[in-house]
């Protein structure tokens, strides 16, 4: 589960949590449809090492390091089978190509991973509502949305009781071929959706008893503006987007297998 | 028997929950764990079977120790009823849900229906057979995750906060419930806050209060000592209060029993006749 520390938000002072909610979204989408553009291993890896410094900016090093290390199982699976289906189905003149291509697939995979995490670990969900509350999104959507954030903790924790009560009655999570194992959830899982749904019933009533939605036309107390480095990031990450779309137009980008062999 | 030494956890989170724990409880001991919220209590009973293991120290389980053991084959000696049954109900009837951990054990099939119908007969449950367990009341509830648990017949059980949300008829039927387990010859532990059940159980008493055991004794001892209960920020069960105000008077202050207290009274009263 180490794997989520690195999206659950962290609150430090930093010139990136400062930043509006807004312009960080840009930023992912950004760097997400750039990382999809690519599948060569040169400028996925040049995606990586940019990022990076945002990272030790917005002082969240571990918590990234973290998510990195909880990611590095699902590299490795990415990685494995990218290598076996480019093995039997791929038609690539050598294993050192194969092996170049699937470790650009799973580098995609971590560039991902942290431009999420630097997006949700520097965004608090108070903002990000607030961000698309003010970007026209209808109060009852937003409100929606920050609550299903806020819980996430709530039922992760109640995950992990629910687990325990049904390891004491014996239930073994582990073992077993792959249809035993997800029916071994089914304890689980059955207990956390009910529990959910008897909390959000809950949760309507307490606020309705607390007048929500009484009032047509909502006001905020604080008001997000986009500022000058709010401004240079959206800059940044167009230009990253736009050298990108030069770059896979008019280059052929070369493969460090063949670069180190000349 | 159940041996703790020396007994040190940390949650994940860097929360120290215990910090040197000793505890020895005897084969057929009635056991009342009590201390204010975040003392450690529930992470405690969590180590007697499996679910966390000892940092530091050893928690050893009939000659088992829990970090050698996983928590199937513990479990099959200690049964863990949770402080909330909707965090273990899950199947379509209250039978199948009682038969879960039978199965899981392995019991066959002539087994587990003698032990379904037994467990469901001790808590009065029988009726409620071929019901949804989640079409029953709060009560009800808890009484088939107890029944779900009794169901295979542990050695030790113990009841996470048995008397939350249970109205007075309730508790006390529970409370004949325990004592009627205790006498079977069961170890009996339970973790709770409810100072006026216990003083109506009278359990051995464990006080805890930040990851440590503070006290130990005959529950009349330990709950009428009140630089000891206020430690644990518990409060004195109400006959106790009673009388150690009236402790000027004479009277003692070692009461925790409403009969004990009316003989008491009535003594007193035809003295002064």
């Amino acid at each position: 589960m180490s794997m989520f520390d690195g999206f659950k938000f962290r609150s430090v002072s930093s010139t990136i949590h400062k930043m509006d909610p807004r312009a960080k979204f840009i930023y992912v989408c950004v760097l997400f449809c750039v990382a999809v553009m690519f599948s060569q291993l040169i400028p996925l890896l040049i995606l990586f090492i940019v990022q990076t410094p945002l990272i030790f900016i917005a002082r969240v090093q571990k918590e990234w390091l973290r998510s990195m290390k909880g990611s590095a199982m699902f590299a490795i699976v990415i990685f494995l089978m990218n290598i076996l289906s480019l093995y039997f189905y791929g038609s690539y003149e050598s294993l050192s190509v194969i092996v170049e291509r699937a470790l650009a697939l799973t580098l995609r995979f971590m560039v991902l991973i942290e431009s999420f995490s630097v997006f949700f670990l520097t965004t608090s969900p108070d903002l990000l509502g607030l961000a698309l509350e003010q970007s026209r999104v209808p109060y009852e959507l937003c409100f929606a949305f920050t609550t299903a954030v806020r819980f996430v903790p709530v039922l992760a924790e109640e995950a992990q009781t629910i687990m325990d009560a049904q390891k004491a009655r014996g239930l073994e999570l582990e073992g077993g071929n792959f249809v035993k194992k997800i029916r071994n959830y089914i304890p689980i899982l059955i207990p956390l959706i009910v529990n959910a749904i008897r909390r959000s019933l809950e949760l309507a009533e307490t606020m309705e008893s607390r007048a929500w939605g009484a009032t047509q036309n909502r006001t905020n107390l604080y008001v997000l503006k986009m500022g000058r480095k709010d401004l240079y990031l959206v800059l940044f990450s167009f230009a990253i987007l736009a050298v990108s779309v030069y770059v896979i137009t008019y280059i052929q980008i070369p493969n460090v297998t063949h670069l180190l062999r000349i | 028997m159940i041996k703790i030494e020396d007994v040190h956890f940390t949650y994940p989170n860097g929360v120290e929950a215990l910090s040197g724990v000793n505890l020895e409880v005897q084969d057929g001991e009635f056991l009342a764990i009590m201390g204010q919220n975040g003392a450690g209590k529930t992470t405690l009973v969590k180590h007697i079977n499996g679910l966390l293991k000892p940092i530091r120290g050893t928690v050893v389980v009939d000659d088992l120790e829990t970090t050698k053991v996983s928590v199937a084959t513990l479990a099959r000696k200690v049964g863990f009823v949770f402080q909330n049954p909707d965090h273990q109900l899950f199947s379509e009837t209250v039978e199948e849900e009682v038969s879960f951990a039978l199965r899981n054990f392995g019991f066959n099939e002539a087994a587990v229906n003698e032990r379904v119908n037994w467990a469901l007969n001790l808590l009065d449950l029988a009726e409620y057979r071929k019901v949804s367990p989640f079409m029953l009341s709060g009560g009800e509830r808890k009484r088939v995750a107890l029944a779900s648990v009794l169901a295979w017949d542990p050695k030790i059980v113990i009841l996470d906060e048995p008397t939350i949300g249970q109205d007075n008829q309730q508790k006390e039927r529970l409370r004949q419930f325990i004592l009627q387990l205790n006498n079977l010859g069961k170890t009996v532990i339970i973790v709770t806050h409810d100072i006026e059940f216990v003083a109506e159980c009278k359990p051995r008493v464990v006080l805890m209060s930040q990851g440590k055991i503070i006290a130990q004794g005959a529950a009349e001892k330990i709950l009428t000592d009140p630089d000891l209960v206020s430690q644990a920020s518990v409060v004195l069960p109400q006959i106790t209060q009673l009388f150690v105000s009236l402790r000027n008077e004479g009277f003692p202050t070692e009461v925790i029993d409403v009969n004990e207290a009316a003989e008491i009274l009535l003594e007193r009263i035809s003295d002064s006749r």
